[in-house]
């Protein structure tokens, strides 16, 4: 009986014929902790009497989600990471290098047919470059940092097969956002998702991660896509690895398999306050908004804000909008001064802050005022996920963000692409 | 184990940002972070839990970030456990992870009531309703995952194993 990506991975990391629902031991090729998670994971890993983690190399620890600092409590947090990462020599990312999600595939940490987990959920992202990436909790993290292995529940597999070419101004960020809204935030749980089709093989690198990255929002396990040869130069491009991609089997078993035809998708917009209340642009047409983001390990990179920057050059954001953005490391930050696409946003009004995911978690860089609407690229609207619980959350495409930000409502992107 | 305790209920979809916000991680004290437990869910939550009471929830609880935070502060507000339709996967994995007992049992869930009294034989799945005096079954943990939560989590775990 043939295989499922993620069976293939960790049989082969286990080294045992794994198949759904198995429980296995497996090895990691990379472990990853941000600095919401890692203080905790740092605790666990003395309390289990951690002493030397099993390979400084495999490990990185990255402060992203509050950087720089914006409280003191914070700092010390930042501290004992700093402290624990230079004890053990591990990689180690400070304030402005980035988000972490850019970074271990930028940096080229990992690579095709990986296991690796982070403490973030988002960490399925790099699913996009065949990696199986999943989020874990702390204590995990220190198992895993401790050991180098983990237990694994092999997960069944959701195949999307994803048929026809994005229409012009629709983007892999509408493409997800319209799959949570059909099978909806739990329509995945525990399972792997393994997104196929031509779409998929037509979109940039940079698109796929934005799916994979919201696989966590059905509640999938990770984000699988086979990798062609769009993937492996990107990743060659990035890391010196050696790597084996995972391709899945013509016969392997899928839970559910689900086929969609994307040529006539509309852009999409997730409602407050859950990811899965999802409406096709036409409907939240005109709801007035005052914040904006642009950024976030979901739409932070090079080409998304490229994509803002086509909208906006040589225009002003609306008198009662602030546009806040994020680049989602410093290299896509470098390229973007480079190419002059930050100085066209910069120019347009918008404010940019620190590479991090301090404007999507909420924990500072743009907290909203009570009954304000804010329109993000980032990948969560929950209630108070920006840090005011009177505050409701939009997610769209960063061309849907950088039209509302003209016009100061919801407003629908394709025009500029016509 | 067997536990009991008053029945607070919740919808579905409880995120780990309603749980405990990002806003209140700069320390992982327990005691602390109870004092925001499922703020952004209901208010004044904090202040109505008492030692031992239970969390009944609709599907999905638990979604969201990976903050084992979440889990931490619904025990350190003495919580004794948390039943749901079902749970997101990492929330699942940490809860047995810092020891929070948590069952999926969808019949009960539909059955419980706002401030019912409820028993839980964690051993058999057995879950009794003392105010209407219904039972549900849960399925219990596999062996390896009761051993864990048995000894209070990952940590000790380890510990009694090295």
């Amino acid at each position: 009986m043939g295989k499922t990506i993620a069976e293939k991975i960790l049989s082969s990391k286990s080294g045992q014929d794994a198949k759904a629902n198995d429980i296995v031991i497996a090895d990691l090729d990379f472990i990853m902790g941000q600095d919401g998670t890692s203080p905790l994971a740092i605790k666990a890993f003395y309390e289990m009497r951690g002493l030397k983690v099993f390979d400084p190399l495999r490990i990185a620890m990255v402060i992203d989600h509050s950087a720089p600092s914006p409280l003191e409590g914070v700092s010390e947090l930042h501290r004992q990471m700093r402290e624990f990462a230079q004890k053990q020599g591990i990689n180690f990312y400070d304030i402005g290098d980035g988000v972490c999600h850019q970074l271990l595939p930028e940096q080229g940490h990992v690579v095709p047919g990986d296991l690796v987990i982070g403490a973030d959920s988002h960490t399925c992202t790099y699913g996009a470059i065949n990696v199986f990436s999943t989020g874990v909790g702390s204590t995990d993290l220190a198992a895993g940092i401790i050991s180098g292995k983990l237990w694994f529940k092999v997960p069944e597999t959701f195949k999307f097969v994803l048929n026809g070419k994005l229409p012009p101004g629709v983007f892999s960020k509408d493409l997800i956002l319209y799959l949570i809204g059909d099978v909806t935030a739990d329509g995945a749980t525990y399972m792997a998702a393994e997104y196929t089709g031509e779409t998929i093989e037509e979109l940039s690198v940079e698109a796929r991660f934005t799916i994979s990255n919201m696989a966590v929002e059905m509640g999938a396990k990770c984000g699988l896509m086979a990798a062609d040869e769009k993937a492996i130069n990107w990743v060659r491009k990035h890391s010196r690895r050696d790597f084996e991609p995972v391709k899945a089997d013509p016969d392997a078993v899928y839970a559910k398999v689900k086929e969609y035809d994307v040529s006539n998708l509309e852009p999409q917009v997730a409602k407050p306050h859950t990811v899965d209340n999802v409406s096709p642009i036409g409907e939240v047409l005109g709801i007035p908004v005052q914040q904006g983001v642009i950024g976030t390990c979901t739409n932070g990179r090079l080409e998304d804000l490229r994509i803002a920057a086509q909208i906006l050059k040589g225009r002003k954001i609306h008198k009662n909008c602030r546009l806040i953005v994020a680049p989602s490391s410093r290299q896509v930050m470098l390229e973007a001064i480079k190419e002059g696409v930050l100085e066209i946003l910069v120019r347009a009004g918008a404010a940019v802050v620190t590479p991090g995911c301090g404007p999507c978690v909420g924990t500072h860089n743009g907290v909203p005022s009570d009954g304000e609407n804010v329109i993000s690229t980032a990948n969560r609207n929950f209630k108070g996920r920006m840090g005011n619980n009177r505050a409701f959350i939009y997610l769209g495409s960063p061309a849907t963000v950088a039209a509302s930000m003209l016009t100061g409502k919801i407003t629908d992107p394709r025009e500029f692409f016509v | 184990m067997k536990i009991s305790g008053r029945v607070h209920k919740f919808g579905a979809d409880i995120d780990t940002d309603a749980i405990i916000p990002a806003r209140y991680l700069n320390t992982f004290d327990p005691q602390e972070l109870a004092k925001h437990c499922m703020e952004d869910a209901d208010a004044d939550f904090p202040k109505k839990v008492k030692k031992g009471d239970i969390i009944v929830a609709d599907k999905n609880f638990g979604c969201g970030s990976s903050r084992e935070h979440a889990p931490i502060a619904i025990k350190g507000a003495g919580v004794s456990c948390v039943i749901a339709k079902s749970f997101a996967r990492i929330f699942y994995r940490n809860c047995i992870n810092i020891g929070l007992p948590i069952l999926e049992c969808p019949q009960a869930v539909d059955a419980i009531g706002e401030g019912d009294e409820v028993e839980v034989d964690f051993e058999t799945g057995k879950i009794k309703n003392l105010s209407t005096d219904e039972e549900y079954r849960a399925v219990p943990f596999p062996g390896f995952m009761q051993d864990i939560m048995d000894k209070g989590g990952l940590i000790n775990y380890v510990k009694s194993k090295v």
